[in-house]
């Protein structure tokens, strides 16, 4: 008994770690961004809010949840309630089932360095990453507004074109890792990683990533350029907030994805694993501002092409080669 | 191999190398510029100095030798496309006219310059000074005394009453500058 209550405990620490370390990380990825995309314009970005603007994201936090959450009369109420919920929280729940370290010994028991380690954990994460959806398009459905409904179409549009690319370009990963539990994925990966032997699979696993974070080039559903703001323009307050706040979660996600299946997860010479997986996040968050910087917006119709007639074909072949090499070797 | 098959495949390889092209030029743009520095200039610690002609807060300037340069003749009031400016006009003792109470409204002010332009006398002008908002509407009201400045603003020579021809006490007929005593005309006849 003394021992599961202690279990529950030790679980209840990751979490709050986890969860600490992720919504942190969010509400500065946001900071570091505006700053960068200042920088990458030749301007200085947010810098007011204490030395170098370190408390915008404290600001703007206050700010958001101070603001009146105007619900409107022509709204689907519970659906317009639940929908930022929806994408918040499928981003929060992905990170159960990232591993962040290597495992510890404390008195001869075991304790791994992952909230969950789930023996369909990759299964689990694209059900999550795909379920988010649900919350752009219903937000936009459920707002009674011709560009909230654009964008919530144009989210699910976007969807069906990237998720196939996804799903495909992480089977190589699986069939070399023989396993989808992140946890045995990145084991495999002790010797090096994927991102030596599949580099293939990890640009089309980048790509579908970027249309996954619906940023730009990818943010269609969003396009304040003709939307206004697309899904979320009815927000206001807090649930807008947590719209944004889904967004970064979703950057980190990806970010943390993309570093289990290719990088190595946590594996990494010198730092312990958790600074390694941090650091492959942050950099990857980064490489994505920087494309923000540079790359204007997609069509859909484009996204659309690029997604069946470039990158699932592409996914294809790849799985073909690497099954043959995994035969013959 | 078919020749047109080898064409269509150095086009399409054409094309890619173009498109490869395009990213790295656009990637290495930004890039360039995240390590050029900002250029921005934090208002209020730096306050770039502005052109001597750039328009804002009004003022009315006074002669060389001190006095009010404003004779009130309401030309200003009368260009002024957003009615702002009022004032009464007053005659001094000495002969020159000025205003009893000049009232620029700032909150319609629009900075247009068409007060300055139409002034026969140089008095009414705009300064750089832009920094002139105010929580409190009523406030931007000025008054003579708070428009009235005892310099001369950017016409620094000129002097109304000493080109004028209107008899004052400091001048009167034919001794303001560049004018000759009065003739009497019975001299001309033949």
């Amino acid at each position: 008994m003394w021992l599961w209550t202690l279990g529950y405990f030790i679980l209840m620490a990751k979490i709050t770690l986890v969860l600490t370390v992720v919504l942190l990380l969010a509400a500065y990825l946001v900071l570091v961004e505006r700053k960068l995309l200042g920088r990458f314009q030749a301007r200085i970005g947010p810098n007011r809010a204490g030395i170098f603007g370190i408390l915008q994201p404290i600001a703007d936090g206050i700010k958001l949840l101070v603001k009146e959450d105007v619900v409107l009369d022509g709204a689907e109420r519970g659906i317009f309630q639940l929908a930022p919920v929806i994408v918040a929280s499928m981003a929060l729940l992905t990170f159960a089932i990232i591993p962040f370290g290597k495992p510890i010994i404390i008195g001869g028991h075991e304790i791994p360095m992952v909230i969950s380690d789930i023996n369909v954990g990759l299964l689990y994460a694209f059900a999550l990453t795909s379920l988010s959806v649900y919350g752009v398009a219903l937000g936009g459905w459920a707002s009674n507004s011709k560009y909230a409904l654009l964008g919530g179409i144009r989210g699910a549009a976007q969807m069906i074109s990237y998720e196939l690319a996804l799903g495909l370009s992480i089977v190589p990963v699986v069939m070399m890792a023989g396993s989808f539990s992140l946890v045995e994925i990145v084991n495999a990966q002790a010797k090096w990683p994927f991102i030596i032997v599949q580099p293939l699979a990890f640009i089309i696993f980048f790509i579908s990533a970027l249309a996954e974070s619906k940023r730009i080039p990818f943010d269609m559903p969003e396009a304040e350029a003709e939307l206004g703001a697309g899904y979320h323009i009815e927000y206001s307050g807090m649930r807008f907030g947590l719209f944004f706040l889904g967004e970064y979660v979703q950057m980190q996600v990806l970010g943390a994805l993309i570093a289990v299946f290719f990088l190595g997860g946590w594996r990494g010479p010198f730092l312990p694993g958790p600074i390694w997986l941090l650091i492959k996040i942050i950099g990857f968050s980064i490489i994505m501002v920087w494309i923000r910087a540079t790359l204007p917006r997609f069509r859909y119709d484009q996204l659309m092409t690029l997604g069946w007639k470039i990158l699932i074909p592409a996914a294809l072949i790849n799985i073909v080669i690497t099954g043959v090499f995994i035969v013959a070797f | 191999m078919q020749p047109i098959i080898v064409i269509g495949f150095l086009n399409n390889m054409k094309v890619l190398i173009e498109i490869a092209y395009a990213l790295y030029m656009g990637f290495y743009t930004t890039l360039k510029n995240l390590f050029r520095g900002p250029f921005t200039e934090e208002y209020p610690e730096y306050k770039r100095p502005l052109p001597a002609r750039s328009r804002a807060q009004i003022i009315l300037t006074s002669d060389p030798d001190g006095q009010e340069r404003c004779v009130a003749c309401y030309l200003c009031s009368a260009v002024c496309p957003v009615d702002c400016i009022s004032m009464q006009a007053a005659e001094a003792d000495s002969g020159r006219r000025y205003a009893k109470w000049f009232r620029i409204n700032f909150g319609r002010c629009i900075f247009c310059g068409l007060c300055e332009e139409a002034c026969p006398t140089s008095a009414i002008q705009l300064t750089p000074f832009f920094e002139n908002s105010k929580r409190d509407i009523l406030k931007m009201v000025y008054e003579k005394a708070d428009l009235q400045v005892d310099h001369c603003g950017k016409d620094k020579n000129y002097n109304f009453y000493a080109y004028a021809g209107i008899v004052t006490k400091s001048a009167g007929k034919g001794e303001h500058v560049k004018e000759e005593k009065p003739v009497d005309v019975r001299t001309n006849m033949p």
